[in-house]
């Protein structure tokens, strides 16, 4: 026998990795169509993988921008006592500053609708008309009256259209001013400021300061009369008590401190009773994103799946009945020097290969989908790197997987049986 | 002659195919063919001349015997280095070409160098140089698919030549040819002796067997050597004996069409 130390009476026969890809397109060319169909299932796997991806991605990008923009700058600080019947009043006098302190905190400003007592114990609460009630008593538009302070205005990033916001003089001095928001003021019929209009809340006077046109959140406010939170003290007492909605705090933070600002807030308020407060901070981005891949994603994802499977037997079968049909060639090659793992890596490329293809095309009729989608809704087309490289690999990888079988089926034909035919 | 270096040797090899009942399809036998030498086999059906070529192509292993190619005890190969001996020093053609219809001649010449770790550049120059050998240079680019049948083999045996292989082992080469293209496939191997190769022809036919140097008949698995020109007389006596049956087919079928005339003639004549 021969001894391990002895070199081989002749040189090894090999098969270049290049000559196997070679080897694998001639294979497909000489069949195109029957390339292009046992491709499809595999085509179809990855693309619906990569639009699946592709559009939970840009769906949800599209609601982190929106998102972005305001409500992710939004905080509310509501007082939730344990007992509402004895509670004071939650917020001291200074809280604007208090939260304004905060680094991170843009703007701050409290708002409640204040209990305003009607006189004749009409039902749906205080009416708001452009005329005094001695002269149309009983007349008048049922709008929200809220009382806020500066801040608030800010925080809504409100606009006048006419006239000026109040400020922290109005709101020191308990000045009878109030604003009103654009639909408001068109209820009341007021367009114009020139003439100093007053409105009357119940019978209380009000002088007409400026009219809101724009705000960027809260947008009830544009129906409201705003009335600054001290005046409204003066008028109608501190909200508490059981009656009404609890007073609450708007803050506007920066991008990105809601969550901290979040967690400090309430003690930034009360540092004596921090625990009375419920703060409402706005969903994490994130969070938001994978409960939009977790809906309709995972079903398609599954679909995408099952797709693969059937693209797998797919380019199985077709690589199966390659082989068989070509006993002949497989003979051809082992007389010329072919081992059998040559043979076997033949067929796992060819497969490889269609797989390769498959993904190729279907990752690119994927991102088109998601593209087209994303025009024809105006959207930004988002395709994270992630998702979209690696989907022609996924391809060859099915490829690989379903060529192993009749791979080596292949490399186990006998040269003579082969040769026989 | 002599003194040339021996490429197959036999050594009592024989090869019988386990039962049951187990057949002895090639008994024990001695040969030797040396370097340059033009042998051919020749055989009956049955007689086991597959048997021996597989066995000489090391596509099969003799069940006894030693077997040297190119002196090398072909028993303490493993398989991989069979492969490689087989791939490096056999060229063979087949009755059936075995060419892959959609490649080009030049890819199906080249095919033979793909395992054997020649570079890209040096398979396509020595492809095309072997194509001319064989007179098909200006179909290099032709898929094998559309040649016809002598340009096929033609094209399998610049396939085996293209590796300057020691032995070239042709399995009925023109047993898919009519006699004129097989003429010249049979010229172009002549050549090929001429040039130097060592050639080793399988065929059933005695005609082309007479053409070698030296002609083993094998009968039963028993080979025995020959006069190649015993062959040439044993072919003009096959071909005398069955045109001696189409003579007497062609009296037999003149007298029948004789026959049917003068009865129709008598027919013919009664009906007047
Ligand atoms: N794998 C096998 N198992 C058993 N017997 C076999 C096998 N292969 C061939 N034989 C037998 O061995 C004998 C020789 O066969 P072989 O194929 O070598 O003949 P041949 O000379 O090539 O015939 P032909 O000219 O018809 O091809 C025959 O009797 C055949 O039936
Ligand atoms: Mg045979």
């Amino acid at each position: 026998m021969k001894g391990r130390g002895k070199a081989a009476p002749v040189k090894q026969t090999r098969f270049a990795a290049r000559d196997a890809l070679d080897e694998a397109t001639a294979a497909m060319l000489a069949r195109p169509a029957r390339a292009a169909l046992t491709v499809l299932g595999t085509l179809l796997g990855v693309a619906a993988f990569v639009a699946v991806l592709g559009l939970t991605a840009t769906a949800s990008g599209q609601i982190s921008k929106r998102f972005t923009a305001l409500a992710a700058t939004e905080i509310t600080v509501e007082d939730a006592p344990e007992d509402r019947a004895t509670a004071d009043f939650a917020f001291p006098s200074d809280t604007e500053q208090r939260l304004t302190a905060l680094n991170g905190v843009r703007a701050a400003g409290m708002f409640w609708r204040p209990t305003i007592p009607t006189s004749e114990g009409s039902e749906s609460g205080v009416l708001v008309s452009a005329r005094p009630p001695s002269i149309a008593a009983g007349q008048g538009e049922p709008l929200t009256v809220t009382a806020v302070s500066p801040g608030y205005l800010e925080a809504v990033h409100a606009r006048a259209g006419a006239g000026r916001l109040f400020d922290s003089f109005h709101q020191r001095t308990g000045q009878r001013v109030c604003l009103l928001g654009r639909a408001a003021a068109s209820r009341l019929g007021i367009t114009r400021l020139d003439g100093q209009p007053a409105v009357f809340v119940g019978p209380t006077p009000l002088t007409v300061i400026g009219i809101i046109d724009e705000v960027d959140r809260q947008s009830a406010t544009l129906l409201s009369v705003l009335v600054p939170s001290v005046t409204a003290t003066n008028l109608w007492g501190l909200p508490g008590g059981l009656q009404g909605e609890a007073p609450k705090v708007l803050v506007e933070t920066r991008l990105g401190a809601a969550p901290l600002i979040g967690r400090q807030a309430a003690l930034a308020i009360r540092p004596d009773q921090p625990e009375r407060f419920k703060v409402t901070v706005p969903p994490d981005p994130k969070q938001l994103k994978e409960q939009v891949d977790t809906d309709l994603g995972t079903l398609f994802l599954a679909l995408a799946g099952i797709c693969l499977v059937i693209g797998a037997v797919g380019i199985a079968n077709t690589t199966l009945v390659a082989v068989l049909e070509r006993t002949g060639e497989i003979g051809l090659r082992r007389s010329l020097g072919a081992r059998g793992r040559h043979i076997a890596a033949q067929f796992l490329t060819e497969s490889a290969a269609l797989g390769l293809l498959g993904g190729l095309v279907g990752t690119s009729l994927g991102v088109a989908a998601v593209v087209g989608v994303a025009i024809s809704k105006d959207w930004t087309p988002i395709l994270e790197p992630l998702a979209v490289l690696p989907a022609p690999a996924v391809g060859a990888l099915t490829g690989l997987l379903a060529g192993l079988y009749p791979a080596w089926r292949a490399s186990r034909i006998e040269p003579i049986e082969a040769l026989r035919r | 002659m002599s003194a040339r270096a021996p490429v197959i040797e036999f050594a009592g090899v024989g090869r019988t195919y386990p039962g049951p009942p187990p057949v002895p399809a090639l008994r024990p036998a001695d040969l030797v063919i040396r370097r340059g030498e033009y042998v051919t086999v020749v055989g009956p059906s049955g007689s086991g001349k597959s048997t021996f070529l597989n066995v000489a192509g090391l596509l099969d292993r003799p069940s006894e015997g030693v077997y040297r190619l190119d002196g090398i005890d072909t028993a303490t190969l493993n398989e991989r280095d069979r492969t490689a001996l087989r791939g490096r020093r056999i060229g063979f053609v087949f009755q059936s070409f075995h060419l892959l219809p959609h490649r080009s001649s030049m890819e199906n010449v080249m095919l033979s160098l793909l395992y054997t770790g020649a570079k890209r550049k040096e398979r396509r120059a020595r492809a095309l140089e072997t194509l001319e050998r064989v007179g098909l240079g200006h179909r290099a680019h032709a898929p094998a698919g559309r040649l016809s049948g002598g340009e096929r083999q033609r094209v399998a045996i610049a396939r085996a030549l293209v590796n300057r292989p020691s032995l070239l082992l042709c399995d009925e080469p023109t047993g898919n040819l009519d006699t004129t293209t097989a003429r010249t496939v049979l010229a172009l191997i002549d050549e090929l002796h001429a040039d130097g190769f060592t050639v080793l022809v399988v065929t059933h036919d005695p005609g082309v067997a007479s053409r070698g140097e030296r002609a083993v008949v094998i009968r039963d698995g028993v080979l025995r050597e020959t006069d190649p020109a015993s062959l040439t007389a044993e072919a003009v006596q096959a071909v005398q004996d069955a045109q001696a049956v189409q003579v007497a087919q062609a009296v037999q079928v003149a007298q029948t069409v004789h026959e049917e005339q003068t009865v129709h003639q008598a027919q013919s004549r009664c009906v007047r």
